[in-house]
């Protein structure tokens, strides 16, 4: 027989049998969900490899050209923004309402900040004329070509990247309207739990793009 | 409108018996396992037709025997098909050694043809019977596919690279050409005929000559008004590497890495030079993309091939 | 027997008006929002087979302009594909019966499955408005540089529509995979499954993993036409045959979506339709898996003349040789199956023979196309689109009618005219066979893919094959008409009407929105006609 408190939880679905059986479902769709995110990335990934190779001395020219301080800010910033979600998973699981809508305030900030950098590095590369198209101009001229190519694939996968952040700041905007109405509770936070995987897998593609794009042929 | 309906198309290269003897006895195989299972459900169908409304079937589960022998059967019969296909496949991949070399460059919606003696023919292509002929092709826009069904050959039409195609014609006549690939409007336009001449006609033919000269005479023109010879001098004093007896050979680039002289490396050396400098040399050399057409890249492969037999003076 | 009643409540009337339609969260209703959708798809991508069969008919290309050929072909391509056969099953058949079978009373996300229908609606009408515009060029593999270069038509809306399409894929892959691992009723092992539950997880796992690598494709096809990035064009230092392998890894894989449904279907059928247990289940069951898994490893047979090398040629050659045994497997357990059963000639079942004998030919074409040396020659001819059409109309569409008609009782309530839906299939498989076979020959003939015009002495073998799709599709148009004619006039179905054994037959006809009064537990082994007296009662 079914716990009589879970079979009246207000977040119960009708189809379910118990809150369990919900949340094991909803925790199961999200990683399925992760795994096809993967797959898209890893498209765009596949592609990065195989010009990274063949074009090695125009992606290492490129890269250079690329800010590493900013980058490595926005690496920090991230990680940090992962650290607030968890913690704000963990005030959830807690039951703590505040601490978790300050969590949840933090992570959107740092995502924020985020783009802010990305936006500014946007416009760096535009007035150095390194956005691909009629006006993409690179130097040493006989890299430019393959450079472009870097480029082209630096917008797509931090373009794709960013407008994964910004979906999960309108998931995060959710997450504290539905927490500031209280509908979380230490016995239901599993939407604050699989909003937490998807922030978590933005940031790892994040780790991976990072030396991809910017490390390139840079040592110590 | 019966009479002149062809069933099945002419043999007319020497691979073409190959790829027909496989078709047969794929046909043979799906002919008898469609006919057996065919067969064998029409005849449930009949022998075991539901008299009675409620009647159910025998409670079969299943047989392990069975199974792993119509897994077994066909794993094998399709081994034997692979090692078939690789094989035939392998002597569609292999020129030999010694081939008539033609270079056929595609572009929509038609195919131009280069004879190393400078002809130049436009979806008709001469050819001698009883020789091996290799097409160097290449296209100047989209992929193309240069298809002629009596040889059974068939292969893509790459824009910026170049891809072989071998056949052995074995009889005299007139075979259509087909492009493969879609390709735009007139895809279906881009049709045409290789020749195929008994050999005394076929010198006839190159005898009536090309005003321009050989393709790689044409290339030793271009290499002198490109000014290509103010670097590219045959006593290594110029600033370029020494052509005479390169091509074919494997040199060492700045990065370490050798990479051996073919079409596709003098093709990208002109148009991306920056791309492989040799080891020693300064990356110096400008590019003449938009300068050069396709034909005349091919005219400059010539024409660095034909330096091939030349003694090679040592560089630096 | 008792006098068969229509039930009095039902998922139909349970709740009228567009707003209970457009808002709905049942899969039932769901389900038949998606058949609305591919049965216009379908037609409209049909109309388009008509009009290319009609200019073949002549050698000239005299009835269209070339250039409207090309565009025919392309938009013929992407709707059956992406807007039918790939949407068709799962989202109808698989929406409808997948709560059903493991008695469940939804899907998991069902509020996520209709935002799945409006994906697929919205993409649809991207793909429409590249049609209304003028259409689109490229064929549906939108080869480049043709596409992201030199086609002046309207490929950005056309790709954009399948980016959006392919959502809708993937959140009902989601949603089928969840449902069977979280959902099952109480005693519903994996093994008591039925083998559509099978295919259908097989289905998903594919949609899941390959469906985003085709949204990325054509997002970078976009990309590129949009902003010159150059990832495929050669004079920016692109590679054209990059785009070819990330096409193909998902547009092979995409064919296994569109059969292994089809094979599902078939499976319930052949049980059904001889009242006994499939043969060798759990050989079925990892067979679909088997070429799931499979189907991901060869995509570069689709390549073996575009310039991929010889040795991946022979890898890719001896994986896709592989790749044909778990089918085989299939039918042959299918056939066996029938031995010793109770064998009904009624309508379904005989789309299920259909299915097995069509796509039997279809499969061992595929053996011809594996053998490289010989696919040397018959690639990019009409051996090819001979070998796709037998088992993606002879095979998928068979078995998806075969479902439907099987499934209508449940779905409607009510029995269509048996007559017509004998005369039908019978008026479909020959009008099948007679368009496509004549294609094998004049494929080896040499006549290439995507022609608009062709040399005269292929015209005997064109004209008989637009004979046979005249034939065909008025085959196809039958059914529409009795079956809408069944939804008032035909005679009320009952829980089973066919006798047979699963979880779906023990519930009314229609069914209730919740699928079942009370959760069903299940204490029986799939298809166990032996033990049975009326469907299956707990």
């Amino acid at each position: 027989m079914p716990d009589v408190a879970h079979a009246h939880h207000p977040a119960l679905a009708h189809h379910f049998d118990d809150l369990g059986q919900q949340q094991e479902a909803a925790t199961l769709g999200m990683w399925v969900f992760l795994v096809t995110e993967v797959l898209f990335f890893g498209g765009l990934f596949l592609v990065y490899s195989i010009y990274r190779v063949w074009y090695h001395d125009a992606f290492v020219a490129a890269s250079h050209e690329l800010d590493v301080t900013l980058g490595t800010i926005n690496t920090a910033v991230l990680i940090t923004s992962s650290l607030t979600m968890a913690m704000a998973v963990h005030a959830a699981q807690l039951g703590n309402r505040r601490l978790l809508m300050i969590f949840l305030v933090a992570t959107m900030a740092l995502g924020a900040v985020f783009l802010g950098i990305k936006a500014v590095e946007y416009y760096d590369k535009y007035t150095h004329h390194h956005i691909p198209g009629a006006g993409f101009a690179f130097e040493p001229h006989e890299l430019s070509r393959h450079a472009q190519i870097f480029f082209s694939l630096y917008f797509a996968m931090t373009g794709l990247h960013a407008l994964h952040m910004i979906i999960g700041l309108g998931i995060m905007t959710v997450m504290l309207w539905i927490s500031w109405r209280g509908r979380i509770s230490a016995e239901y936070y599993i939407p604050i739990e699989i909003s937490g995987l998807y922030w978590h897998f933005v940031d790892i593609v994040w780790i991976f793009l990072f030396p991809l794009l910017y490390l390139i042929g840079r040592h110590a | 409108m019966w009479s002149g309906t062809p069933l099945f198309p002419e043999a007319a290269s020497t691979i073409a018996g190959r790829v027909d003897a496989l078709y047969f006895f794929l046909l043979a195989l799906s002919a008898f396992f469609s006919l057996l299972i065919a067969g064998l459900i029409v005849f449930f169908a009949v022998r075991f037709h539901r008299r009675r409304p409620d009647a159910v079937g025998a409670q079969i589960e299943g047989g392990t025997v069975l199974e792993i022998t119509w897994t077994v059967v066909p794993l094998l019969i399709s081994m034997v098909i692979f090692v078939w296909g690789a094989s035939v496949y392998f002597a569609m991949a292999r020129p030999p050694d010694e081939t008539l070399n033609i270079y056929v460059v595609g572009k929509q919606w038609m195919w131009k043809f280069q004879h190393l003696d400078g002809q130049r023919e436009i979806n008709e292509l001469h050819v001698p019977v009883g020789r091996p002929i290799k097409l160097i092709t290449t296209s100047e826009d989209v992929i193309h596919d240069f298809f002629v069904p009596a040889f059974r050959t068939k292969a893509d039409v790459i824009p910026g690279r170049y891809v072989n195609i071998w056949f052995q014609p074995t009889k005299p006549g007139r075979y259509r050409l087909f492009c493969a690939e879609y390709c735009g409007t007139r895809h279906s336009g881009m049709i045409g005929e290789v020749v195929v001449m008994e050999p005394s006609e076929y010198q006839t033919w190159l005898s009536g000559g090309a005003p321009e000269g050989s393709l790689a005479s044409t290339g030793a023109k271009l290499f002198a008004d490109l000014a290509c010879n103010t670097c590219h001098r045959p006593d290594a004093q110029g600033r370029g590497p020494v052509l005479e007896g390169l091509f074919g050979k494997t040199v060492r680039l700045q990065s370490g890495e050798t990479v051996t002289v073919d079409e596709a490396y003098v093709r990208e050396s002109i148009l991306i030079p920056a791309a492989k400098i040799t080891a020693g040399f300064q990356p110096i050399m400008p590019t003449f993309q938009g300068l050069v057409t396709e034909e005349q890249l091919l005219a400059l492969i010539e024409y660095v091939k034909s330096l091939r037999g030349l003694p090679q003076v040592e560089s630096r | 027997m008792a006098t068969v009643v229509h039930p009095a409540r039902h998922y139909l009337n349970e709740g009228y008006g567009i707003r209970s339609w457009l808002l709905t969260r049942d899969h039932k209703r769901i389900a038949l929002l998606y058949l609305a959708g591919v049965t216009f798809f379908f037609f409209l991508g049909g109309a388009m087979a008509v009009m290319i069969r009609l200019e073949l008919a002549t050698p000239a290309g005299d009835l269209v302009t070339d250039e409207t050929y090309n565009k025919l072909f392309t938009l013929h391509g992407v709707l059956m594909v992406f807007f039918f056969l790939i949407p068709a099953i799962p989202a109808v058949l698989g929406n409808f019966l997948v709560p059903i079978m493991i008695g469940a009373k939804d899907l998991a996300f069902p509020k996520i499955n209709l935002l799945s229908w409006y994906i697929y609606i919205i993409g649809g009408l991207f793909t429409f408005y590249a049609l209304v515009a003028g259409g689109v060029d490229t064929g549906w593999t939108f080869y480049t540089p043709f596409s992201t270069v030199a086609s002046t038509t309207n490929v950005v809306p056309t790709a954009l529509g399948i980016f959006i399409t392919g959502f809708s894929s993937i959140l009902t892959g989601l949603n089928f995979i969840v449902t069977i691992h979280r959902m099952r009723a109480p005693g519903m092992t994996w093994f008591r499954m039925p083998l559509f539950l099978w295919s259908t997880y097989a289905t998903s796992l594919i949609n899941v993993l390959g469906t985003p690598v085709i949204a990325i494709t054509v997002l970078l096809v976009a990309l590129e036409r949009v902003f010159h990035f150059g990832f495929f064009d050669p004079r920016l230092g692109g590679d054209p045959v990059l785009f070819q392998h990330l096409f193909w890894f998902y547009s092979h894989p995409a064919v296994y979506i569109m059969v292994l449904p089809a094979m599902g279907v078939v499976s319930e059928l052949v049980a059904a339709g001889c009242r006994k247990p499939v043969f060798g289940y759990p050989f079925v069951a990892f067979a679909s898996l088997g070429i799931a898994v499979l189907g991901f490893l060869v995509w570069g047979h689709h390549m073996f003349v575009a310039g991929e090398s010889v040795y991946s040629a022979l890898v890719f050659s001896i994986l896709s040789f592989l790749v044909a045994i778990p089918s085989a497997v299939k039918v042959f357990n299918w056939t066996a199956t029938m031995y010793k059963g109770s064998v009904s000639w009624e309508t379904p079942m005989l789309y299920a023979y259909g299915f097995i004998g069509l796509f039997t030919i279809g499969g061992l074409t595929g053996l011809f196309l594996a053998a490289v040396g010989l696919d040397v020659h018959v690639t990019d001819t009409y051996f090819i689109i001979a070998h796709f059409h037998y088992i993606m109309v002879g095979g998928t569409i068979m078995g998806y009618l075969g479902g439907l008609h099987y499934w209508w009782p449940k779905i409607s309530g009510r029995l269509y005219n048996e007559g017509l839906a004998k005369l039908s299939a019978g008026i479909i498989f020959v009008g099948f066979n007679l368009t496509f076979f004549p294609q094998f020959i004049v494929g080896y003939l040499g006549m290439p893919r995507r022609y608009h015009a062709y040399p005269p002495d292929f015209q005997v073998l064109n004209v008989l094959s637009s004979a046979g799709a005249s034939i065909l599709g008025v085959g196809y148009l039958i059914p529409m008409v009795y079956l809408m004619w069944s939804l008032r006039y035909g005679r009320i179905a009952g829980s089973n009407p066919w006798g047979a054994v699963g979880l779906e037959w023990t519930t009314q006809s229609p069914p209730l929105t919740e699928n079942f009064g009370e959760t069903p537990v299940v204490t029986w082994e799939p298809y166990e006609y032996h033990a049975r007296v009326e469907g299956h009662v707990a």
